[in-house]
């Protein structure tokens, strides 16, 4: 558990795009009728994408009248889910996974450019290009030590690459996502031990479907 | 030792083409209606066979869970849902079918679904994985656009596949609390009994499994149960994705055989420990619920269910974690703690506020500022939170804490002395 508040600066109000609105709409075709409050996280979710990656109370209020539930239950959804993020976040909005798979492989060494490079935990740099958070566990621990900005995961980090890393983002430049080293995805740094017999690839016939 | 030509995930690196015609070249979708005429039982029997053990974490026998689902519907519509929500330490596995294989997942879950009579899936998807979900999406269209799946598709069997995410929560991967996630409400775990079969979503039939579990299934079927059941230990069957991280020379994603030793899956495909095998402190073989195992213990240990429950760990989600000398063991063990803390849904005491409560006096044994009376104190109240919570958590939250305090209780106590011995002034502070 962590708390977790609203900002204490809200815009007045908020409105979805009319193509967010339809888009909504389609979302709740997912679920059977009557069962539209199970939209309320990837609508939120989009509410968030709208208003510059982070969700205010005003779009809480819309998306509950939306779905025809109490504000407190979607206001318990946006506290709960740690995606959402409650307050402004940069453009670039670094999150660095420190649970033990990434930190045995140097996590605590990326904080330290975090820091010197962005500044403080959960603040904006001045030019709003930057934030960054400690997260929890990512899903990428074979190729730790790794960080999620905004969509995409940056993976096999050590501090000299993070650091190139973050500044290609500061001029603006396009950065490779994934293995920032020589790396298929997943598969050992030195290339793949498994998965090399060609045969393997080799495109059977169709069958009409007898089991082996 | 696995040869490729027992291998499922045939794209697992990305290396060829994870869209429809590159996976039908990989044999995906072959022979599909044939195995749908054959009917929901022999599905069901088949997977039986096989000896498929969950591939989530709980090694429950697949198979069985499916027979639970009602053969005849009460008017209520049975649900499948796919726990696509990754995110035990350690493991990184089923991002690998969803980004390049996705239809070996897809082609599995109509299997599945036709096996259990349902008409609906949901895969729900951890919030972080963005990319995954776009990928396996667009996967999912190329399927409807086929007609494999859809209303009318050419298999005889209405199925509609419906992705959904979560937004930052590893308590969601718990199946129960999916469920009320997936419903619109915060993941918090529902008592079971009931199980889902009975009492699902919506109250509905449901049976939740892990991504892996679903996409071994169609090679199941193609290649024969007998085949799966070959392979691996006779009640550990099959090929497993092992993910294995931290101090190996290079850490990495593998598809072996169930039961294949630790020593020759670090060797053969991680490059061996750092620093070589002598430098091995611990491991943790299973994702970090559960506890570790020394150095000493991990010589010829079979990497499979029943193998490491019987060294007091066990398999989960064949996440290795591999800690080597140079580990600050109690800090290891610290963080994962804060990781269970952070995850608890707060709703029952002992996880909500044990959580916490062991994190904190982890957190001064690490220093060595306690007692050593604490030691036990500590492992006695990770008994009074095993057990005594509505969900796993609260157990997966205690298992590695008495890991720690049962192989590694000389390192604590050398901490506590080393720090008595530089004279700082202890306070005998309650843990709060």
């Amino acid at each position: 558990m962590s708390v977790r508040r609203l900002d204490p600066i809200q815009p007045n109000d908020f409105a979805f795009t009319p193509e967010n609105l339809a888009w909504a709409r389609q979302q709740i075709k997912k679920y059977p009728e009557g069962r539209q409050a199970a939209a309320v996280l990837p609508i939120l979710w989009r509410a968030q994408e709208q208003h510059d990656q982070w969700l205010p109370e005003p779009a809480i209020r819309v998306v509950a009248e939306m779905l025809d539930m109490a504000y407190i239950r979607v206001y318990e959804i946006a506290t709960f889910y740690t995606m959402f993020n409650l307050s402004p976040v940069g453009r670039y909005h670094v999150q660095l996974c420190g649970t033990t798979p990434c930190m045995l492989r140097g996590a605590n060494d990326l904080k330290k450019v975090c820091e010197r490079s962005i500044g403080p935990q959960g603040k904006v740099t001045p030019e709003g290009v930057f934030s960054w958070v400690e997260v929890e566990c990512l899903g990428a621990c074979v190729n730790a030590p790794m960080v999620q900005i905004n969509k995409d995961y940056y993976e096999d980090l050590t501090p000299e690459n993070f650091e190139a890393l973050l500044d290609g983002l500061r001029r603006g430049r396009t950065v490779k996502t994934g293995p920032q080293t020589k790396r298929q995805f997943s598969a050992p740094a030195s290339g793949a031990k498994t998965l090399t017999d060609p045969e393997i690839f080799k495109p059977k016939p169709q069958s009409t479907g007898s089991a082996a | 030792m696995l040869s490729d030509k027992d291998r499922v995930f045939k794209n697992l690196y990305g290396t060829h083409d994870w869209q429809l015609k590159g996976a039908r070249e990989r044999g995906a979708w072959d022979g599909a209606k044939a195995f749908i005429e054959k009917g929901h039982d022999w599905i069901v029997e088949e997977v039986k066979l096989s000896g498929l053990r969950g591939r989530g974490g709980a090694g429950f026998s697949t198979g069985l869970k499916w027979s639970f689902m009602p053969k005849k519907s009460d008017g209520r519509p049975s649900y499948l849902v796919v726990n696509a929500d990754e995110s035990e330490p350690g493991t990184c596995k089923d991002r690998e079918i969803m980004r390049h294989d996705p239809h070996l997942l897809i082609e599995g879950c109509l299997y599945a679904a036709f096996a259990m009579r349902a008409h609906v899936c949901y895969i729900y998807l951890r919030g972080e994985y963005i990319r995954e979900r776009e990928r396996l999406q667009a996967a999912v269209d190329e399927a409807y656009e086929a007609r494999l799946i859809g209303k009318n598709n050419i298999h005889g069997w209405d199925l509609d596949i419906y992705l959904h995410h979560g937004a930052g929560a590893y308590i969601c991967g718990e199946e129960t609390a999916l469920l009320e996630s997936l419903e619109g409400k915060k993941g918090q775990p529902r008592l079971k009994p009931p199980f889902p079969a009975n009492a699902g979503l919506w109250g509905a039939p449901t049976t939740v499994n892990n991504v892996e579990s679903i996409a071994v299934v169609p090679d199941i079927l193609r290649r024969g149960a007998p085949w799966f059941a070959r392979l691996g230990k006779p009640n550990n069957t099959g090929t497993k994705l092992f993910c294995i991280s931290g101090h190996v020379n290079e850490p990495c994603n593998v598809e072996e055989e169930m039961g294949i030793t630790l020593r020759e899956l670090i060797d053969t495909h991680c490059g061996g420990v750092r620093g070589g095998w002598d430098n091995l402190m611990a491991v943790i073989p299973g994702g970090s619920s559960v506890p570790c195992v020394p150095a000493h213990m991990c010589q010829d240990l079979p990497m499979d269910f029943d193998s490491l429950k019987n060294v007091g760990s066990g398999l989960g989600t064949a996440a290795v974690i591999v800690m080597d000398k140079s580990t600050d063991i109690v800090k290891a063990i610290s963080r994962i703690s804060y990781f269970y803390k952070h995850e608890s849904c707060g709703q029952c005491t002992p996880c909500r506020e044990g959580t916490g409560w062991m994190w904190r006096v982890l957190e001064r044994m690490a220093e060595g500022r306690a007692e050593h009376a604490e030691i036990d104190m500590l492992f006695d109240v990770s008994k009074q939170i095993e057990g005594h919570t509505i969900c796993a958590l609260g157990d997966a939250a205690a298992w590695p804490v008495q890991g720690l305090i049962r192989h590694f209780r000389h390192e604590i106590e050398a901490r506590i002395d080393s720090y008595e011995k530089r004279g700082a002034e202890f306070v005998r502070a309650a843990a709060e």
